[in-house]
């Protein structure tokens, strides 16, 4: 195949008017919703319920409703917090890494990815919340002054921890929320709903498309853009130390850092294609949300799946280097002992069946990377309850050995996060601009003048 | 269109960015200074056009930055090293490698949030959906896909006619004046918003009332203030007697224990122990303390006797009589441990050493009371010494 790499491919197919390209963005919001969509949100609502429901009873009677115990003191809570955060990863990575380098193609799918970053750190929050067994006192992990005299540890991992998710989270609204200024100017410009237009006035404040704030504006993106990216490093790094930093081993390693980043990209993308999927048939938004920046979000699902192979390869390689027979034994208790099971599924799913993705014709075919990213999905939950339960369950004292069962409740708060996940985004195409309609606008050809840069 | 109303701006709009382009670049050029350009999306080459200085902002997001790495290593410091020291994992308390993904996170957090806001209040002077652009039709077209300038009244070279035969030379799609609203759009004193505040304030003054003062005190919020425990003097139908607190079993031995041979003879020994502690401040302070919780509420803050159980109680005697003077130091030790008559035995709440520490201090308190002339000029040198009278 010949591509002429000298010529940037146009970002938006065809050439669409940019009244047209408004009206395709806005329509979703414009219209009632379908029954399909009630259907839908039907759906998600009662996952979400249930998920509530077992949380009231763990409220109630305690953590002890979960399956977790010694010597697995982690469980679900854990796996489905290090899950949603990384699926949390690709929102932010789209909308400054790709950024900064220029990747135009980001714009169309940018919007929507930070949306679902905000989503899946909400729901990944719950879960280092509930695991403490009493959420309502989690004012205490903030350095306040307080009668008792007490601070908190700063030197502990877990106090990073909120400090990073918290940060990313605040980071991550504040440049969801600048990005829709603009979008909801023109929203209200669009809209002769009373109701709608005070709404929209509300949030974007009074702007104006002044080319005065655009010169600031483009600069405060760019500026985020740049703290953002070390930022969404930095948050995945923190989460792995919270095991990197403990002496358990299969957790104590260095490697953590970089391979939990990866593997945040790699299922933060393949959460991302998922949806957009979805999302680009039902809207009509295909020349948009095109088959080309499908594929380009494949290749990095490609890249980052086999940057988290070479990590779990190279964690076994120094279990056995290291020559420490803990060490060797908990690796090879993973891979065969009582948690293999677990362990084959995460390799499959996300070092083998992502190899898929080597050949064109996968990569660009909608049904085909369906079956792939919800494997990746699958296999990255996988990953972290390999971590988590298969380190804990034989720890240094065999009489204490057990086999970590989760209880229903257990899986009702996961499926319930799915259900909040899902709820949001819902929500959310019927009520923000799913794409960014002023970026999209500025990446259709023709959109910038003839001269510029002369 | 009311010509009674105040002129805002004359506006053009154009079809294309190399319009909007050129059309900027001639009026930067003509020497207005109040005027704008709006446009759908940031249009390259134009702050060139404009003549803009290049933006600011990045000083607010330097400035906060660092003060936000200060603030957090100075916090970090002062907690962990001054307000309450601790030794975590062997580490010194100013632990720095520690403190890094802390100082990162709040640099990034105070960094971002004051560009946002600097930007938006500083900058912008947001929020203004007063602003008569607001809602016209030129806002409305370069909204979606026009791009437009407008100059403002203000300007000091704004000349209507001349400004709309400049605008016409550039042909634009159409021109158009914007007025000032004769009233404003969104008056905050409007009724219907002091309404919608008020009901706020009731709303959220009435749910912080019920979380702080009914909320908390339920069960499982109470901060544990319930709980299947036994407090301290408190009843149990746990033990036959009824009798919550309980003495340490028959036969049990404390740390430390060293057994005393007289114990349970009624008799002062022969051969009584003498004191092994020095009177030295320490030793006597540690007296003081212990015979004010222990002692005194029988024997009197002065070991006279002269108590508030007096009358109420067999009458605890001075510890000033001339037997007490006498005896030996391990005379009282005996009483303490051991007990006498009706005074039951301290042992199992006064360490040895504490014992000891009180008798020295009642020894104190005797030769004060029967102080001699030598011990009188003695203090009174002190006294002298210190500038105390
Ligand atoms: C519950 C009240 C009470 C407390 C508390 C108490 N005593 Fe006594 N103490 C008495 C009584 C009553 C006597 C007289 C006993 C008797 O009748 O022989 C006494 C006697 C004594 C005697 C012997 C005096 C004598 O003339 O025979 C000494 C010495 C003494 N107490 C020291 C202490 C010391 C030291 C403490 C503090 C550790 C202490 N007592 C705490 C009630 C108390």
């Amino acid at each position: 195949m010949d591509i002429d790499y000298s010529v940037e491919l146009p970002v938006v197919e065809g050439r669409p008017a940019l009244a047209d390209i408004e009206r395709v963005i806005a329509r979703p919001m414009e219209e009632k919703p379908s029954k399909k969509f009630f259907i839908a949100l039907g759906i998600t609502t009662t996952m979400l319920l249930f998920g509530a429901v077992c949380l009231g009873l763990t409220f109630f009677y305690g953590i002890g409703m979960w399956g977790n115990n010694q010597p697995v003191g982690w469980g679900f809570d854990i796996v489905n917090f290090v899950f949603w955060v990384g699926i949390g990863h690709a929102g932010t990575l789209i909308s400054a890494v790709l950024f900064l380098l220029r990747q135009k193609w980001r714009t169309g799918i940018a919007r929507f990815a930070e949306a679902m970053t905000i989503f899946a750190v909400m729901c990944a929050g719950i879960f280092p919340l509930i695991h403490t067994g009493r959420p309502w006192l989690a004012g205490y992990l903030f350095p306040y002054p307080n009668q008792n005299g007490l601070w908190v540890n700063f030197t502990s991992p877990l106090l990073w921890d909120v400090f990073a998710v918290s940060t990313y989270f605040t980071v991550s609204l504040v440049f969801w929320y600048i990005g829709l200024i603009p979008d909801l100017a023109t929203m209200r410009d669009r809209t002769n709903n009373p109701i709608k237009k005070t709404i929209y006035s509300i949030f974007s404040l009074g702007w104006r498309h002044s080319h005065r704030h655009w010169q600031h504006y483009e600069k405060a993106y760019m500026l985020l853009a740049g703290f953002a990216t070390p930022l969404v490093l930095s948050v995945h790094t923190i989460v792995s130390f919270d095991f990197a930093v403990s002496v358990i081993p299969g957790w104590h390693t260095t490697i953590f850092p970089p391979y939990f980043v990866a593997g945040a990209i790699f299922s933060g993308f393949a959460m991302v294609v998922t949806v957009l999927v979805f999302v680009r048939t039902i809207f009509n938004l295909e020349h948009i949300i095109t088959l080309d920046h499908l594929e380009k979000m494949n290749k990095v699902i490609l890249a980052t799946g086999m940057l988290v192979g070479y990590a779990y390869g190279m964690e076994f390689f120094i279990a056995w280097y290291s020559g420490q027979d803990i060490e060797r034994f908990v690796f090879i208790n993973r891979a065969f002992g009582p948690y293999a099971w677990a362990y084959w599924i995460m390799v499959s799913c996300n070092v083998l069946v992502p190899q898929f993705f080597w050949i064109r014709k996968v990569r660009r075919s909608v049904p085909l990377m369906m079956i792939i990213v919800i494997l990746v999905n699958v296999g990255m939950w996988f990953e972290r309850f390999v971590i988590v339960v298969s380190s804990l369950h034989r720890d240094f004292l065999p009489s204490s050995w057990g086999y970590y069962k989760p209880t229903i409740i257990d899986f009702g708060i996961l499926i319930g996060s799915f259900g909040l996940f899902f709820t949001l985004v819902l929500l959310f195409t019927k009520s923000l601009p799913v794409v960014s309609i002023s970026e999209v606008k500025a990446v259709v050809e023709g959109a910038q003048p003839s001269h510029h840069g002369d | 269109m009311n010509t009674e109303l105040k002129l805002h701006s004359l506006t053009a709009l154009f079809n294309t960015p190399d319009e909007i382009i050129h059309a900027a670049e001639k009026i930067s050029s003509e020497g207005f200074t109040k005027y704008d350009v709006h446009t759908p999306y940031p249009v390259h080459g134009m702050d060139k056009a404009m003549k803009l200085k290049s933006s600011k902002l990045g000083y607010i997001t330097l400035i906060f930055g660092l003060s936000g790495a200060a603030f957090a290593l100075l916090l970090m410091y002062w907690t962990m090293s001054v307000d309450y020291p601790m030794i975590i994992g062997g580490k010194p308390f100013f632990s720095l490698p520690a403190f890094i993904p802390v100082t990162f996170e709040l640099t990034v957090l105070l960094a971002t949030l004051s560009t946002i806001i600097g930007m938006l209040t500083f900058f912008f002077k947001f929020p203004d959906n007063n602003n008569p652009l607001i809602d016209s039709d030129y806002m409305k077209a370069v909204s979606s896909d026009k791009y437009g300038i407008c100059i403002y009244a203000n300007d000091p070279k704004f000349e209507k006619d001349k400004i709309l035969a400049l605008f016409e030379s550039l042909h634009p799609a159409k021109t158009s004046e914007v007025y000032f609203p004769e009233k404003t759009r969104y008056p905050s004193l409007e009724p219907k918003f002091l309404v919608m505040l008020l009901v706020v304030a009731i709303l959220t003054s009435g749910v912080t009332y019920i979380t702080l003062n009914k909320l908390l005190y339920i069960v499982p919020f109470d901060w544990m203030l319930k709980q299947a425990r036994v407090n301290a003097q408190s009843k149990s139908d746990y033990f036959p007697d009824q009798f919550g607190m309980r003495k340490p079993v028959e036969g049990s031995i404390a740390r430390g224990f060293m057994p005393y041979e007289y114990k349970d003879q009624l008799q002062q020994p022969e051969k009584p122990l003498t004191n092994p502690l020095l009177p030295t401040k320490k030793v006597l302070e540690l007296g003081k303390s212990k015979f004010l919780t222990f002692c005194s509420p029988c024997h009197g803050n002065y070991a006279e006797g002269d108590s508030r159980l007096n009358g109420q109680f067999p009458n605890p005697p001075t510890l000033h009589s001339n037997k007490v003077r006498e005896w030996k130091d391990g005379n009282i030790y005996h009483v303490i441990t051991n007990g006498q008559n009706i005074m039951p035995s301290y042992a199992s709440q006064i360490s040895r050493e504490e014992r000891w520490a009180i008798i020295k201090y009642i020894r104190v308190l005797q030769r004060a009371k029967n102080a001699s002339d030598s011990d009188i000029i003695l203090s009174k040198k002190e006294s002298a010494l210190n500038g105390t009278k």
